[in-house]
C-alpha cells in the first residue's frame, strides 16, 4: 500500500514537472514566435570581404545584388572595371570581379546594364566598395535566403567587424539599401 | 508654377531619403529612350513549410527509438536508426536546428526581453527532454546526429576508470554554464560556434573546427562518445530528466541473476553494480561523511559564487563589445601599430569611443553577477556530486545508471536472461 502510494506520488510529480517545464518554456517562447533568418544591413556593411571567407558554405550564401533603380548605368563602371584597366571590355585583366560574375550589356548610348550572375558571385564585396566610393552604391551584399542554411549562430555574423548581421523576420528577409523595397523586386 | 513646386518638393523628399543612408546618388538614373525597362531583382524567400515535418519526424524517430529500446530491445535496430538519423538531421538538414543548440534559443527567449523563439525550436528543445522524463535518453541512443556519428565510429571502445570518467564529465556542466551565461549576456551562441560536427555535415567550415571534429571522431574510436560524455550541455538536462524516468531500460528483461556477464559491456561506465554488503561500523562512518558533505555544500556554493564573480574580467571577454573596447583602448595607448578591422569599422561609424567604453564597463558589471551565478551553479553541481559519492543506494542487481546511460543497447546481448526469455 505504502509502496503504491509512493509510486502514485512519483508519477504525479513527474507529470507535474513535465507540465511545468513544457508550460514555462512555451509561455516564454510563445508570445514572440516568429521565424527569423539572417540578413546583413547594407548600410552598416564595410566591405571587409569576410562574407566570402567566413560562411560555412562554400561559396558563401552572401551574394551581391544590383539595385537597378539607383544604378547609373555608367559606361565607366568602377564596380565592373579594374582601376587602371586599359579598355572597357570583358578581358579578364580589365575586370574587378575575381570570378567574372558581372555581365556588361549595352543598352543605348551611353548606358550599360550590369547584371550579376549569382552562381559565380562569392560575396567578396570588391565591386560593392568601388561602387560605393565612386558611384551610386547600387551594388551591395545580401544573404540569399534560398542558399543560406540559417545556422543557429551565423559564422559570418560572428566575424563581421561592423555588426551588420542580425536576425530579421522571415516574412521580410531582405534589407534594401534604400530602406524601402525597390520597384522591380520579384520573389 | 505647380510643376515647379512639385519638383522642389520631390527634390527635398529625395534628398531627405537618400541623405539618411550611406549611399550618395552621384549619377542620375538615365532616362532611357529605347523602351528599356528595369530588369528584375531576384530575392527568393527562405524555404518554408519544412518545420512541422521536421518536428513530426523527430517525434517519430523518438517513438521508434523508445520502442527499440524498451520493447524490441534491439541493439541492431538502434544502430540502424542512428544510421538513418545521421543523414537526415545531420547531412540533409545540415544540423540546424538541433535540440542541443535549441537550448540556447530557449534560454535567450526566457532571459532576454526582446528575443523570441519559434514553436519549431521549442518543440525540438522539449521533445527529447519529455521522452527522457518517461523513457530515458532514447534521443541520445539513436536520434541525435552528433551521438549517431560518434556511435558509428566507436569501433574499439576502451573502458576508462570511473574516477577519470566522472571527473571529465564535470566539464559538461562548465560548458552548459558558460553557454547559458554567453546567451544571457548577449555574447553569442557558443554551443553552435564550437559544434565540432557541423562542419562535417556541411562538408566545409573553418579549418580549426574541422580539425576539432576530426580529433573528436578519432578519439571516439577508442573512447566512445567523448562529446556526449564530457561536453554535451544538452546531455546535462537529458540526464536530469532521465534520472527520474518512469520506464528506463533494464539490462535483464526479467530478474537479474547477477552473473556479471554484462559488467564490461558498457563503454560509458553507465552500469551500476550491486552494492557490497556494508559492515555495521561502516554505516556510521558513512553517515558522518554525508553529514559533513551536506554542511560543506553551502560553503562550496558560496566559494563558487565568489570565484565566479572574481572571474568577471576574463569572462566578460566572451562579449565582442568588451573585446572591441579593450582593443581600442590598447590602440589609443599605442600598443598596436595597425587598427584591427573591427576597430576601423567602429571608428568609421558614428559612435564615440567613450560610449563604447561605458558599455563595456556596464557589461563587466553584469558579468560580475552572471559569473557569480555561474560559480554558484558549478559549486552546487560539485556539492551534489560529493553528496552522491557519500550516499550508497543499496542495489542487488546490475542496472544502468539512469543519468548517464545513453540507452545504446550494447548490454542487451550480454545478458543470459535475455536468451532465456526469448526461448520461452
Amino acid at each position: 500500500m505504502s509502496e503504491r502510494k509512493k509510486l502514485d506520488r512519483r508519477d504525479f510529480m513527474r507529470g507535474a514537472a513535465a507540465a511545468a517545464f513544457a508550460g514555462a518554456t512555451w509561455f516564454a517562447a510563445g508570445s514572440k514566435a516568429e521565424d527569423t533568418v539572417w540578413q546583413l544591413d547594407p548600410n552598416k556593411c564595410t566591405q571587409c570581404g569576410r562574407c566570402s571567407t567566413h560562411c560555412t558554405l562554400n561559396p558563401s550564401a552572401v551574394k551581391c545584388l544590383n539595385q537597378f533603380n539607383i544604378c547609373g548605368y555608367c559606361d565607366l563602371c568602377f564596380g565592373y572595371l579594374h582601376p587602371g584597366s586599359r579598355e572597357r571590355d570583358t578581358d579578364a585583366e580589365n575586370l574587378l570581379c575575381p570570378t567574372a560574375a558581372i555581365e556588361r550589356k549595352f543598352i543605348e548610348a551611353p548606358y550599360y546594364e550590369y547584371k550579376i550572375h549569382e552562381e559565380r558571385c562569392i560575396g567578396c564585396a570588391k565591386c560593392v566598395e568601388a561602387c560605393l566610393v565612386f558611384g551610386n552604391g547600387s551594388f551591395y551584399l545580401q544573404v540569399r535566403q534560398d542558399i543560406c542554411v540559417n545556422c543557429n549562430e551565423c559564422s559570418i555574423a560572428k566575424a563581421c567587424p561592423s555588426e551588420a548581421f542580425s536576425r530579421v523576420p522571415a516574412s521580410k528577409p531582405y534589407l534594401y539599401i534604400t530602406g524601402d523595397t525597390p520597384p522591380n523586386v520579384v520573389r | 508654377m505647380k510643376l515647379y513646386l512639385i519638383i522642389v518638393i520631390a527634390g527635398i523628399v529625395l534628398t531627405a531619403t537618400f541623405s539618411a543612408m550611406a549611399i550618395e546618388i552621384r549619377f542620375a538614373m538615365p532616362d532611357f529612350q529605347s523602351g528599356y525597362s528595369l530588369p528584375d531583382i531576384f530575392t527568393p524567400d527562405p524555404p518554408a513549410g519544412f518545420g512541422t515535418w521536421d518536428v513530426a519526424i523527430l517525434f517519430g524517430a523518438l517513438s521508434l527509438a523508445t520502442w527499440l529500446v524498451l520493447k524490441k530491445r534491439s541493439r541492431r535496430g538502434l544502430f540502424l536508426l542512428g544510421i538513418a538519423s545521421l543523414p537526415y538531421f545531420g547531412f540533409w538538414r545540415k544540423g540546424c536546428i538541433c535540440p542541443v543548440g535549441s537550448l540556447q534559443n530557449v534560454t535567450a527567449a526566457v532571459l532576454l526581453p526582446d528575443v523570441g523563439v519559434s514553436v519549431l525550436v521549442v518543440s525540438f528543445f522539449l521533445l527529447p527532454l519529455l521522452f527522457a522524463l518517461f523513457f530515458g535518453r532514447v534521443f541520445c541512443a539513436a536520434v541525435c546526429p552528433l551521438g549517431a556519428m560518434q556511435e558509428l565510429v566507436a569501433i574499439f571502445p576502451v573502458r576508462i576508470s570511473t574516477a577519470i570518467d566522472r571527473s571529465l564529465g564535470l566539464f559538461k556542466y562548465v560548458y552548459l554554464g558558460v553557454a547559458v551565461l554567453g546567451v544571457a549576456m548577449g555574447a553569442g551562441f557558443f554551443v553552435c560556434r564550437y559544434d565540432p560536427f557541423v562542419g562535417i555535415y556541411r562538408l566545409g567550415h573553418s579549418f580549426n573546427m574541422l580539425l576539432a571534429g576530426g580529433v573528436i571522431l578519432l578519439l571516439g574510436v577508442f573512447i566512445a562518445r567523448p562529446y556526449c560524455r564530457f561536453l554535451c550541455p544538452y546531455g546535462v538536462l537529458l540526464g536530469w530528466m532521465s534520472r527520474f524516468s518512469k520506464w528506463h531500460l533494464h539490462i535483464a528483461p526479467a530478474d537479474c541473476v547477477s552473473c556479471r556477464l554484462c559488467e564490461d559491456s558498457c563503454p560509458y561506465n553507465a552500469i551500476d553494480m550491486p552494492t557490497p554488503e556494508i559492515p555495521p561500523g561502516e554505516r556510521d562512518h558513512g553517515r558522518t561523511r554525508l553529514r559533513r558533505m551536506v554542511w560543506l555544500a553551502p560553503v562550496i556554493i558560496l566559494l563558487g559564487a565568489a570565484g565566479g564573480a572574481l572571474m568577471h574580467e576574463p569572462l566578460s571577454r566572451m562579449h565582442p563589445r568588451v573585446l572591441l573596447s579593450e582593443r581600442i583602448a590598447a590602440e589609443e595607448r599605442g600598443l598596436f601599430e595597425e587598427q584591427s578591422q573591427e576597430s576601423e569599422s567602429f571608428r568609421a561609424g558614428g559612435e564615440t569611443i567613450e560610449s563604447l567604453h561605458a558599455e563595456a564597463v556596464a557589461l563587466r558589471g553584469r558579468f560580475k553577477t552572471g559569473g557569480a551565478w555561474l560559480g554558484a551553479f558549478l559549486g552546487l553541481m560539485v556539492a551534489l556530486k560529493l553528496i552522491g559519492l557519500s550516499t550508497v543506494k543499496e542495489r542487488t542487481i546490475f542496472d544502468p545508471n539512469r543519468e548517464t546511460c545513453f540507452s545504446c543497447g550494447r548490454c542487451y546481448p550480454y545478458c543470459p536472461v535475455e536468451e532465456e526469455v526469448r526461448e520461452t
